[in-house]
């Protein structure tokens, strides 16, 4: 008889709602880190949202850096940097928003390849303006905040308020976390890594609501039962799916870091940290905070719901 | 619940196999495509710019210059009006959104504002005290106005780049004054961005040679005169030659009917033809002024100011200048096409050369296999059989998703792969949430039929829950989102209704046919 792998052995009663003090503290510090880190030392904007000029060059033969570095500061366009990446005849150069608005940014690629010379071809060349990089960062904002708020929205109508306010918490504690982390490791902030955040949201409002959902079925089950043993309770009934789920979600998203080449590399690690904080707060923070917010009431007043499942 | 009819059977294999052939046409090459019978589906994904290599343009339409010159054209027609009436004025000028003009005798103030009115319809004036009038254009006569000058672009840069011979651009209006130009597996995107910034405007003038030249370099030139910046090929380095030229235009661009790059003396010229009332003026000019020198200005540069050595007569001429072949047949090109009603600006440029795509899909590719494989695995150590159940199902899953992407044409970037990637790892989440439920039956003592049949059901609300916030935040990601964002969003969106789809009915459909056949006691599971 095969029994599989198991992550986690069946029938867990581990106790997370004793140490969700613990936690609490842990993931204020966590949060107040993040706001922290993102205050003092900020973000590594892209271009998508800073402006500027991102040119990969590849020459013919290694690279000569310095010779390069030397040819583009002559050229006086502010800020440059140039990086080996990949192979050693691929160059990342970066130069920064050019002063004198959307023309003056054509104008420096051009006078960029004539410095470089012959010999060098481009194989990508990203030009964004200020207007559109100041566009970009709101429309990439309001994208998150929309989704945020959609989110919590359809928790509150499927659940009960608490739960929307749980989920809203541990969502909003995933993606400062994860803001934190982009500025931790000097990750580059653009629009693919809004991408990521928008999904870091959506895998952990996913998470809560599959313990929700658990919550919500055995408030109605065991009605005498002590809110801190139900939601125990919970939690260790969906324990195996939460692992499972992660742990193939983290598979698909290692085989990204690793072999999805460059540019979704900085995707790949911030989702990589979503998902372990994501399952972390969905335990941790949004069924902890339960314990706080009186919703053993509900399953008294909700006696003979529409959408009771069948229980034993 | 466990019973599935036949109907049902029969749609769930027609869904599968109608998915197995609208993803089809990807396996096969162009020229196969082209072989096949009309009735069999053809559309391929399309890859993104980023996969297949190519340049996307964001112009910004220059509107205030397309208001400005009818502002200035108003100051001209003010200015003959007012003339011809004998209506003494000062200060004539263009005043924001307005031409302001003040008559200088207050008698005759009421006399100009009756001519001044009848000038321009979508002017409103208005007068005060002391003779000062004031035409205002409205904000309704602007916006066409700007509208037009865009839509006018738009057909100028499809002539243009038509031309080129790219394949299937995309050129689209985005907002009031921009326009979005895609143009698929380009790999010089510098010519095409050189030839879509030309404004193109040529006209034709007498140069001005009564102008005292050191006078006029020092930018004092005389009235009615301006001085230009003259291209020469062959002038030393470092000199910037100018000419004065006279600022009336003989003959204008808009008067050509068509330009043709061609040689003459062995060098690269450009000739071109009027059309009628063009040629008749051009022969005019050439008659009165044989032996003057003649600017052709272009954009505000002067390309080429030969002497008329004769009339010309037959409406049509060449330019010559110092050109290289390929400038000379850009040239023509940009003629040929019109000129744009206003300069446009490149406000944003994301080019990627076709062997960067080319690496790109190959990165992609070997993640998505590599992480389907991984999942795939995992599964199967797992829950065994009912593991390889959810793979069978997952394997329906991504052909669905990439089945919808061919259909409904949209888009695979770069970032999209990686949605595929997280699909690949979150589609298994809902088979997981089935197949937990029905070991926690198993395990309370349920018979396999029963636990299986409650494993399902309660297991529903929880996927329909967690899959349509996911859904959600794709949707909002899709309708804010732009660039990258989009392109995950779209597969991100397609993946999580797939998975529905599977996890509820194909895995169903899976695991109904294998409890029939087997009947089993105990549930490998």
């Amino acid at each position: 008889m095969f029994r599989g792998l198991r992550l986690v052995p069946p029938d867990t009663k581990i106790r997370f709602m004793a140490m969700h003090k613990v936690n609490f503290a842990i993931s204020l510090a966590m949060i107040v880190a993040s706001i922290l880190l993102f205050a003092v030392k900020g973000l590594n904007y892209g271009i998508d949202f800073k402006g500027g000029i991102l040119i990969e060059a590849r020459t013919q033969g290694p690279a000569d850096l310095s010779h390069m570095r030397s040819a583009l500061e002559n050229l006086e366009l502010g800020e440059v940097s140039l990086q080996n990446f990949g192979r050693d005849d691929d160059v990342l150069i970066r130069i920064e928003k050019q002063e004198g608005g959307e023309a003056a940014q054509q104008a420096a690629v051009a006078k960029l390849r004539e410095a470089l010379g012959p010999g060098v071809s481009y194989e990508r060349t990203e030009v964004v303006g200020p207007q559109v990089s100041s566009e970009l960062f709101w429309q990439g904002m309001l994208a998150l905040a929309a989704a945020i708020v959609a989110i919590v929205i359809y928790i509150w109508f499927r659940f009960e308020w608490q739960f929307g306010i749980c989920a809203v918490i541990a969502e909003v504690h995933d993606i400062i976390s994860a803001i934190g982390l982009f500025a931790l490791l000097g990750l580059e902030f653009n629009l693919t890594s809004v991408a990521a955040l928008l999904t870091i949201a959506g895998y952990s409002i996913n998470d809560t609501v599959v313990v929700f959902d658990r919550v919500r079925e055995n408030l109605r089950k065991y009605k005498t039962m002590p809110l801190r043993d139900l939601l125990d309770l919970s939690v260790n009934q969906t324990l195996s799916r939460t692992t499972l789920t992660s742990a193939t979600a983290l598979l698909a998203l290692l085989a990204l870091y690793f072999f999805g080449g460059e540019v979704l590399r900085g995707f790949s690690i911030a989702m990589i940290w979503g998902i372990v904080v994501g399952t972390y707060s969905s335990i941790f923070v949004a069924s902890a905070l339960l314990l706080y917010l009186n919703v053993r009431h509900i399953a008294a007043k909700d006696e003979v719901p529409a959408t009771q499942t069948q229980t034993p | 619940m466990l019973h599935f009819s036949r109907w049902k059977t029969v749609m769930v294999l027609a869904v599968c196999g109608l998915a197995a052939l609208l993803f089809a046409p990807n396996l096969l090459s162009r020229d196969q495509l082209e072989a096949l019978p009309s009735w069999l589906p053809t559309r391929q994904i399309t890859l993104g710019l980023d996969l297949q290599g190519g340049s996307h343009l964001l112009l910004q339409v220059e509107t205030e210059a397309v208001v400005r010159d009818r502002l200035d054209a108003l100051v001209d027609t003010i200015r003959s009006t007012l003339r011809e009436s004998r209506i003494r004025y000062r200060e004539l000028g263009v005043d924001g959104q307005a031409v302001a003009v003040t008559i200088a005798d207050p008698a005759e103030v009421e006399e100009a504002t009756k001519q001044l009115r009848a000038l321009d319809p979508d002017t409103a004036l208005t007068a005060d005290d002391d003779g000062r009038l004031r035409l205002e254009l409205s904000d309704k006569a602007v916006r066409e106005r700007e509208s037009a000058a865009v839509d006018q672009s738009i057909e100028i840069i499809r002539r243009r780049i038509d031309e080129t011979g790219v394949r299937e651009p995309t050129i689209q209006r985005q907002g009031a004054s921009r326009i979005l130009v895609q143009l698929p597996g380009l790999d010089d995107p510098q010519r095409i961005k050189a030839l879509i910034g030309k404004t193109a405007k040529m006209t034709f003038h007498l140069v001005d040679d009564t102008a005292d030249p050191a006078e006029a370099m020092n930018g004092r030139p005389p009235p009615g005169s301006e001085v230009l910046p003259l291209i020469d090929r062959r002038a030393p380095a470092g000199a910037e030659p100018r000419l004065v030229v006279r600022k009336r235009v003989m003959v204008s661009g808009e008067n050509l009917v068509d330009a043709e790059p061609s040689f003459s003396q062995g060098a690269p010229v450009v000739s071109f033809r009027f059309d009628a009332a063009g040629g008749k003026r051009f022969g005019d000019v050439t008659s009165h002024n044989v032996g003057k020198q003649l600017a052709i200005v272009l954009d505000g540069q002067v390309i080429s100011a030969p002497n008329i050595r004769e009339p010309i007569l037959g409406g049509s001429g060449i330019i010559s200048g110092s050109f290289t072949v390929a400038e000379a047949q850009d040239l023509a090109l940009l003629l040929r096409a019109g000129a744009l009603p206003a300069p446009l600006e490149v406000i944003e440029e994301r080019s990627v050369g076709p062997g960067l795509g080319a690496d790109s899909i190959a990165a992609g590719k070997l993640a998505s296999i590599v992480g389907t494989v991984a999942v795939v695995v995992f599964m199967v150590l797992c829950y065994g059989l009912f593991g390889l159940f959810a793979n069978l199902a997952l394997a329906v899953n991504i052909l669905l998703l990439l089945a919808c992407m061919s259909v409904l044409g949209a888009t695979l970037t770069l970032p999209g792969i990686a949605g595929i990637v997280l699909t690949v790892g979150m589609a298994v989440d809902s088979n997981v949430l089935i197949f937990e439920h029905i070991r926690e039956e198993a395990r309370a003592g349920r018979t396999p039929i029963s636990a299986i049949d409650a494993g399902f059901s309660r297991a529903m609300t929880t996927i329909i829950d967690a899959n349509l916030t996911t859904l959600i935040a794709g949707c909002l990601l899709y309708i804010f989102g732009s660039g990258p964002v989009r392109g995950f969003a779209v597969t991100l969106s397609f993946g999580i209704l797939t998975t529905m789809f599977t996890a509820v009915t194909v895995t169903r459909l899976i695991v109904v046919t294998w409890l029939r056949r087997t009947r089993p006691q105990l549930l490998p599971i």
